[in-house]
């Protein structure tokens, strides 16, 4: 990035405090149930049922930590299968998206934007609306409450911004590189093996990141609607039944959902770079 | 020429899976969805053709209530979502230090499973012992505890936040790099010219920021009218139908009394609806960019 002229960028000292306290309410928005989850998750179960409030825990410990593997037996479980689904599902995704994408950035054929317009509009019916024949299809094959069930649909919606994500960074490969790979008398086959997807591999390897994650974050109604088996539940409706219970045992659902949540911190803590990056590709028109 | 057709016979190998995947998964679904919305399916063995009856029902019931609601609920969640989402990254696109630190911060929100962030918004709503109650307790705005999810005023409007939380991320995330798309050049001489930092905020930022706000505003538009996880969780659609989308009710229809035929008939109705915004955004958008076909 250019470094722009230091003299513009001068602030005065009321507007860096004008700034600062901006981003200090911003982020106070966005933090504040991490911070009070994670202080609830430290506070003994008899003082978070107590009047007043206090937003600070007293004696506060790990112990939920070690408690809620026993009140939560599945919670492993849990987490293993939300990782077995999110990771089939990158997979799946992957093995479609990298040759679409390369058919969308490379060639020019009759409905190419007609067609990769659509894919886009996939989006527009995520969630519940194709529910119904989604169920009945599922049933219909036998699969309901499988991994399968889980994972298939799910793809769908993964599709549109992967193959969006890596379009935009194939057409930034110089086509010059195929069309001497082209002359040298390989085919569009080889050219693809052997050309694109070295030189596409930062792209690929980020949209697998972004496409885990989605699916990690959003694996919810279809496992819930299609799956009513506790042990192939993924994270978030293995502790929706917890959260559903007449009495909520806060802390230790607290505690669970920061380990749950600590693989998607890790990696947004070591990958934020290409995160930022590949999350917002595309928001610009070029 | 033979090469020519090659190459397009080799891209559509490459996008059948992708096609027919999405064929399989969402497309043949959509048309399932359309056909059964005239039949009266349901767990039964037999389904019947029944016409409009199923549209009628729902203008007979109180749908119309929901549709609006939806729409309402809508509005304000894409709005102040707007709102805070341009307002953070004005924050963030400023050149101080640490920077780089609070745009890693805005994320979590986003990443994290959606229905993890739910649980902790669900505590802190709670009346008895919740954070924002016992917050507006402690500073004297209220004097008693508010159940939030538990009367229809509040319930509405703790939605709405919820969903506001989950969007913020990504909408401050895609203005600011909408922002840093914008030349530098042109803040470079309005400065020369003598031209105030806001002045520059509002005469240059801003209405550069028009085609991508109108945009992020649209995708942000059907994610929300979709939203299903947050009112779910959080209620249910309770307290009596109060925080009732038309997802919502659909889910409850369909799934959740297996009335699929009825269940069909409003997803009809939401898609109908996506449509017609979708519609509008290519409108906006070929004005916007004089006709661009883009």
């Amino acid at each position: 990035m250019r470094e722009p002229p230091q003299l513009i960028n001068r602030y005065k000292w009321y507007e860096i405090l004008g700034i600062y306290a901006g981003i200090a309410v911003f982020l106070t928005f966005v933090l504040a149930p991490f911070v009070e989850g994670f202080l609830v998750s430290l506070k003994p179960l008899s003082q978070l049922f107590s009047s007043p409030y206090r937003f600070i825990p007293e004696n506060g410990s790990f112990e939920a930590y070690y408690t809620m593997w026993d009140h939560v037996p599945g919670f492993a479980r849990y987490i293993v299968n939300s990782f077995v689904i999110s990771g089939a599902a990158t997979v799946i995704v992957l093995i479609l998206v990298v040759p679409a994408a390369y058919a969308f950035a490379r060639f020019e054929f009759r409905g190419a934007g007609l067609l990769l317009g659509a894919f886009l509009a996939v989006n527009m019916f995520s969630g519940a609306v194709l529910l119904i024949p989604l169920f009945r299809l599922m049933r219909s094959l036998g699969v309901l409450n499988t991994y399968f069930a889980m994972i298939v649909p799910g793809v769908a919606f993964l599709i549109p911004s992967a193959i969006w994500l890596l379009r935009t960074y194939m057409m930034r490969i110089p086509r010059e590189l195929d069309e001497a790979a082209f002359v040298d008398g390989a085919s569009h086959f080889y050219t693809l093996r052997r050309v694109i997807l070295p030189i596409a591999k930062p792209g690929i390897v980020v949209v697998a990141i972004t496409t885990f994650i989605g699916a990690y974050a959003q694996q919810f109604i279809y496992a819930l609607t299609f799956n009513s088996k506790t042990e192939y539940a993924p994270l978030p409706v293995g502790l929706f039944a917890y959260f559903g219970r007449q009495e909520v045992v806060w802390n230790e659902l607290m505690a669970a959902a920061f380990v749950g949540i600590a693989p998607a911190m890790i990696v947004i803590f070591f990958l934020q770079r290409y995160l930022v990056s590949g999350l917002t590709a595309g928001a610009v028109k070029q | 020429m033979s090469v020519q057709r090659n190459a397009i016979i080799f891209a559509w190998i490459l996008l059948l899976p992708a096609l027919l995947y999405v064929t399989a998964i969402v497309a043949y679904p959509l048309v399932d969805t359309f056909i059964l919305s005239f039949t009266d399916a349901s767990l039964k063995k037999t389904t019947n053709w029944v016409g409009w009856a199923n549209y009628e029902k729902i203008f007979n019931e109180t749908f119309a209530e929901v549709i609006i609601r939806t729409f309402v609920w809508t509005f304000f969640s894409v709005s102040i979502k707007m709102i805070i989402g341009t307002f953070g990254a004005a924050m963030l696109n400023a050149a101080v230090p640490g920077r780089a630190l609070f745009r890693v911060l805005t994320m979590p929100p986003w990443i994290v499973p959606m229905a993890i962030g739910i649980f902790m918004w669900g505590w802190m709503y709670n009346g008895q012992f919740g954070m924002i109650s016992g917050m507006l307790q402690r500073f004297g705005v209220v004097d008693g505890p508010i159940a939030f999810l538990a009367q229809g005023s509040t319930a509405f409007w703790a939605t709405v936040i919820t969903d506001v939380w989950i969007g913020v991320p990504m909408v401050t995330l895609y203005m600011l790099a909408a922002m840093q798309a914008i030349p530098q050049d042109l803040y470079e001489a309005a400065w020369t010219d003598g031209a105030g930092r806001f002045y520059r905020f509002r005469r240059i930022t801003l209405p550069l920021l028009v085609p991508s706000m109108v945009t992020m505003s649209m995708l942000s538009l059907i994610s929300t009218f979709n939203s299903f996880d947050i009112i779910w969780i959080l209620t249910r659609g309770g307290p009596s139908g109060e925080t009732t989308t038309m997802i919502i009710d659909t889910y409850k229809t369909a799934i959740g009394s297996n009335k699929y035929g009825e269940g069909a008939a409003r997803a009809v109705l939401i898609c109908i609806f996506l449509s017609i915004f979708c519609l509008c955004y290519f409108r906006v958008t070929s004005r916007l960019s004089g006709g661009d076909k883009r």
